[in-house]
């Protein structure tokens, strides 16, 4: 692994995993506390539409893709704000309509053919270093973001109405939030593919959110939890010659099942002695 | 004749083309303590969100200090029904009271005096000990007090509670009613309940809320105005009344 590391792509992939992780876990856990994961997913797929447009016009794929789920994002967020209950056959709508259109798009599009594979799992070690940079971008935007809203975030998330009753600006933020989410999402599957994504968004935040008594602390022990799964998928994948997304999904969800199994484990081997009689 | 801090006129209120709420007027007067009693879909906690602003009202007037609702919001400590929360959540005891400092300075950032104000109400509430464990750590008592907490925060000058005690046991009411008649010699409150025993000493008005609202001062609340057809399904025991009066509503099983 040590001598892999001299190769620009190893390089690459390392730091879009190290972004990737960063991203996904502060995203990743206002999705998960906000119990959004469909809606995640929904804009991941939607995204395909996005590509559809963007080869089959010749607009700039980042465009292409940036602007179609962004769009997908603020119309499903939009939905979600006014009829919570029916919001997720919505998103499911959106989610099958912005593939299908992404397929018969590249169907129509006269040549070179974009291989669905590598739109799901990605290809972490063919990252471009101008890919690094829009994720180093996208990275301080978040964290900023997540940094400077931190407490509307926390409100919103936990509380919404107490929120407004603050006179915090509630569905705008929550559009900018979506938005932020989105944004994430479409930088996040060019690198690694829209499977991982999905997992890297959720499977982290998921064990994250046992251990953490505050969102900050969920987000950093998200971001390092995704990075343990990198780094170990990258390296069964340089070891074994395995294809490089699915070894850390399969890392990722190692994880996930050994924290459940903990969950299950820990509290008959220690039990917890009752101190919260009041 | 003191002026009243919630006024309600003529207010009707519809969902879905369904009348939840109809013609009503009240008003409630500076440190009362109004119990806002009545069958459940009866019809409180929306009359809770009206005068929050929350939700608009179809037609009629609430008046807050002579404001409109949402304008007089931040003078209003909310504390909401306990098990609309979600569970799992992430967050300290201080996390959670600090919400009440939100926006207090008009900045989204919470400073180290709103973190001195936090651990203040906190500790009169006797919670201090418990401010950075998870919330979802704490027993039904002890995270009714931190709402509490949370709505004091604000610094308000009524007190708003939906069902505090629905997930106590005697003792924690009794405790928790300690607590509010503290807080009520310097604010208003009204509070959403369905147990009026432990109220009886403590309220100092009722109002029954049933698609309309009777409202109760209680000095003249007799025995004649209860059988002159308030539908009223649950026990009335009035301040400084020695015995309980019950009554039940043809409907209540």
């Amino acid at each position: 692994m040590i001598e892999a590391l001299q190769f620009e792509f190893m390089q690459n992939a390392l730091f879009a995993g190290f972004f990737a992780s960063l991203i996904c876990g502060v995203v990743g856990s206002f999705v998960v506390v906000n119990r959004l994961v469909f809606l995640g997913g929904g804009i991941a797929h939607a995204a395909y539409g996005g590509i559809g447009i963007a080869f089959y016009f010749g607009v700039p794929y980042i465009l292409g893709t940036l602007g179609f789920s962004l769009v997908a994002a603020l119309v499903m967020t939009a939905v979600v704000l006014k009829a919570k209950n029916r919001a997720d056959t919505f998103i499911g709508v959106l989610w099958a309509v912005g593939m299908a259109t992404g397929i018969i798009l590249l169907d129509m599009t006269p040549g070179y053919q974009v291989n669905l594979m590598s739109f799901l799992f990605g290809s972490i070690l063919a990252v471009p270093s101008s890919d690094i940079w829009w994720m180093l971008a996208l990275s301080a935007v978040t964290i900023f973001s997540a940094g400077y809203f931190y407490r509307d975030m926390l409100a919103i998330s936990y509380d919404d109405e107490f929120a407004r009753l603050r006179g915090v600006p509630v569905n705008l933020l929550y559009f900018f939030f979506i938005g932020l989410v989105a944004v994430s999402i479409v930088i996040i599957i060019r690198v690694v593919g829209l499977i991982l994504v999905i997992a890297l968004l959720t499977i982290p935040p998921f064990i994250a959110e046992k251990y953490s008594n505050s969102l900050l602390m969920m987000m950093a022990l998200s971001t390092v939890f995704a990075m343990i799964f990198n780094l170990s998928g990258l390296w069964l994948a340089y070891t074994f010659n395995l294809t490089s997304g699915a070894a850390i999904i399969l890392v990722a969800t190692g994880g996930f099942f050994l924290s459940l199994a903990g969950d299950f484990l820990i509290p008959r081997l220690m039990p917890k002695k009752k101190e919260n009689a009041l | 004749m003191q002026t009243p801090v919630i006024s309600v006129e003529d207010m009707n209120f519809s969902y879905n083309g369904r009348p939840v709420l109809t013609n009503v007027s009240f008003t409630v007067r500076e440190k009362e303590f109004l119990a806002l009693i009545g069958p459940n879909g009866g019809g409180k906690t929306t009359l809770l969100k009206l005068l929050l602003g929350l939700i608009k009202p179809d037609s009629g007037k609430i008046r807050i200090y002579d404001m409109p609702p949402d304008k007089a919001a931040h003078r209003i400590g909310y504390v909401p029904q306990n098990i609309a929360f979600n569970k799992a959540f992430p967050i300290s005891v201080l996390d959670v009271v600090l919400m009440g400092r939100l926006r207090f300075h008009g900045r989204s950032r919470i400073q180290r005096p709103d973190k001195e104000a936090a651990r203040e109400v906190l500790s009169e509430l006797e919670m201090l000990d418990y401010q950075n464990r998870r919330i979802d750590d704490l027993s039904g008592g002890q995270r009714e007090r931190v709402f509490i907490a949370r709505a004091l925060a604000t610094d308000p000058d009524i007190l708003f509670l939906d069902e505090p005690t629905a997930s106590l046991d005697n003792t924690g009411r009794t405790e928790l009613y300690a607590i509010l008649k503290e807080i009520n010699k310097d604010k208003t409150i009204v509070v959403v309940t369905h147990d009026m025993m432990v109220l009886s000493s403590y309220i100092s008005s009722v109002a029954c809320v049933n698609k309309s609202v009777h409202y109760h001062g209680a000095a003249e609340l007799t025995e004649e105005m209860i059988e002159g057809g308030y539908h009223c399904p649950v026990e009335l025991i009035a301040h400084g009344v020695p015995h309980r009066i019950l009554k039940t509503h043809e409907d209540e099983p």
